[in-house]
């Protein structure tokens, strides 16, 4: 019955994530930073090192769980596996594209994208509390700054994508996109079927998304909560072996979640020419972590305040300005 | 949608079991020798002083006030995109004066310096 | 039937961790208790047909509100985890008083004429609150944007004084 059928899908859900998302994206992650540092990443295990995370998974998988002394040890475990969950459940709402005659996609809830929000809220929640239990001056700093920047780059976050949910009407990610198609014009950052003048709010609304999306994930040029030359590791300063790489999975598939998220809500999802849609999706998802990647070794590391002025006296102003642009715009 | 929120709750349940499955893995396969210098809290390799809480910058606690009031108002603001081209140009001014006051109470916050750093 | 189960289970997920902030000595313990009491909560609103309101349950209570306790916590005494005593000499009076409120709710809660027809759902839950607010209760929605404004002007003169 239903409950089966939820449980089959999840464990396949989380079996992607895990593969591409973890294995995938952390292997992309250091070949194309090798590249652009004019360097070759992992190249020895398995054909051009493709098997390179799998080995890791695997070491990490017999590394030692060290518990501090004095840590609050219940927190201490539960805290990734929070992040680690809150990540996977993010992943509910988003459509892959059409196959075997349905859109494939876990769950297409009413309020979708506010669903998707509160997952990231829950982030934040478990890295403050990991920063918190780990009994560590450095972990807790670093648990504070993270815990202030996520929280910071949220309201920019919602309210950019606030411009879709104005253009489509609806909360649902399903109809965002079904309301995209037709061509290429359609696409949300193209101003969607409307007149061409939300091209504007359409565009800038992406871009807006995309700084915040990067500030969410702790990615450079934001990773001053896991500044390896401050603060050790930041909040995960004192986790060891596999309890690590649940938070970076946690991590990894927020960022490919949002990745994900801002193709279907302003490059179209599933739509395109000729390949089916699901390609398109992966196409345009795996471009935009790319480009996530390339910013990463392109910017320096920002300040804390530089960051929180960022947010603050620069983002959530120019956020409203769009609500209220596109808004004007379309009534 | 009672179905829709019924995944959400086994997802959670057995995301839960699956993100706990490496762990249990690791409570099988890996070694467990328990030294007390392993165990001492990291601080670059110096044996750690003081007590692990500090007195913290009163600022973070700025941060997150100012956080929750304004993401109460993107809260208003959802019903609001959903709907307002089918109400016309009255929801949009309804909408403009919303987000001016509180554009006035950031403006205010920006003025008095809650939004710096130092 | 399994929306009793359902029902009970949430119930549960709400009023233990209640129990716990309530009489845990930790403060850090009793705060993070709130977020599955917040989660239970949500489960209750999706159980009675509020979609919207569980989304927003989530997102503003464990995701902000809870934020900002633990931040509030971590940033002063309670921080460090050390358990505080949570009987005083009161106990007696306490006793009396929470027995008799106890009383007088049950009592209330019984006798009451509870209207038991449901009423019909919307079709979109958020399409008709976002009707509601900008047509019936347009006054609400623009005191409601007055009361934020004062909060946070509020809130910021009181924390700003110690600063």
């Amino acid at each position: 019955m239903e409950i089966l059928k939820a449980i089959v899908e999840t464990i396949l859900l989380f079996t992607f994530l895990a593969v591409v998302t973890a294995m995938l994206g952390v292997y992309l992650e250091r070949k194309i930073s090798g590249w652009i540092q004019s360097r070759l990443g992992p190249k020895h295990v398995g054909p051009q090192g493709l098997l390179q995370t799998i080995a890791d998974t695997v070491k990490l998988l017999q590394k030692e769980h060290i518990t501090p002394l004095n840590a609050d040890v219940p927190t201490f475990n539960v805290a990734p596996i929070l992040v680690a969950v809150a990540g996977l459940l993010a992943w509910m709402i988003i459509p892959f594209g059409p196959a075997f005659g349905r859109i494939i996609m876990v769950r297409d809830i009413n309020i979708g994208l506010l669903f998707f929000l509160a997952m990231a809220s829950l982030i934040v929640i478990g890295i403050l509390l990991g920063g918190w239990a780990s009994n560590n001056k450095y972990a807790l700093l670093g648990g504070f700054r993270s815990a202030s920047q996520m929280i910071s780059y949220e309201i920019p976050l919602a309210l950019a994508l606030m411009v879709p949910i104005m253009m489509a009407g609806t909360l649902s990610t399903r109809a965002i996109v079904e309301a995209q198609g037709g061509s290429i014009r359609n696409w949300y950052i193209f101003g969607g079927p409307y007149e061409w003048y939300l091209a504007i709010p359409g565009v800038i609304a992406f871009a807006v998304f995309i700084i915040a999306a990067t500030a969410e994930t702790n990615r450079i040029p934001f990773d001053l909560p896991e500044a390896e030359s401050e603060l050790v590791a930041g909040y995960f300063s004192e986790y060891t072996g596999m309890r690590f790489a649940l938070f970076q999975l946690g991590e990894y598939a927020e960022a490919f979640g949002m990745s994900a998220l801002a193709a279907v809500l302003f490059l179209g999802g599933w739509h395109g020419p000729v390949l089916p849609g699901i390609v398109w999706f992966l196409i345009k998802m795996f471009a935009l972590v790319f480009l996530l990647m390339w910013a990463r070794w392109t910017y320096p590391r920002l300040r804390l305040d530089q960051l929180l002025n960022l947010s603050w006296k620069g983002l959530v102003p120019l956020g409203f300005l769009l609500v209220l642009v596109t808004g004007w715009m379309l009534v | 949608m009672r179905l829709d929120w019924l995944y959400v709750a086994v997802f959670a349940v057995v995301g839960t079991v699956m993100a706990a499955l490496p762990l249990a893995i690791v409570w099988l396969l890996a070694p467990r020798v328990d030294l007390p210098q392993k165990r001492m809290t990291y601080e670059s390799g110096v044996v750690p002083f003081g007590q692990a809480w500090a007195q913290f910058n009163i600022r973070y606690y700025l941060f997150a006030l100012i956080f929750v009031l304004f993401e109460v108002e993107v809260i208003y603001l959802f019903p609001w995109a959903v709907i307002f081209r089918q109400l016309g140009a009255v929801a949009f001014v309804e909408a403009v004066l919303f987000i001016v006051i509180l554009g006035v109470g950031l403006l205010y916050a920006w003025r008095k310096g809650a939004l710096e750093w130092v | 039937m399994g929306e009793l189960a359902a029902f009970i289970i949430l119930s549960a997920l709400t009023l233990i961790p209640a129990v716990v902030v309530v009489t845990s000595g930790n403060v850090v313990r009793a705060a993070m208790s709130l977020i599955p009491s917040f989660l239970g909560v949500t489960g209750l609103f999706v159980l009675l047909g509020a979609e919207f309101v569980a989304g927003i349950q989530i997102l503003i209570y464990a995701g902000a509100i809870a934020v900002l306790i633990l931040f509030v916590i971590m940033l002063t005494e309670g921080g460090t985890g050390l358990a505080i005593r949570q009987l005083n000499e009161q106990r007696l009076p306490g006793i009396v008083v929470a027995g008799a409120l106890t009383i007088g709710l049950v009592v209330l809660v019984l006798r009451t004429a509870w209207p038991l027809t449901a009423g019909t759902l919307p079709a979109s839950n958020v399409t008709a609150i976002g009707t509601a607010f900008l047509t019936d209760f347009i006054l609400a929605f623009e005191i409601s944007s007055l009361v934020l404004l004062v909060s946070l002007v509020g809130a910021l003169v009181i924390a700003r004084k110690e600063v």
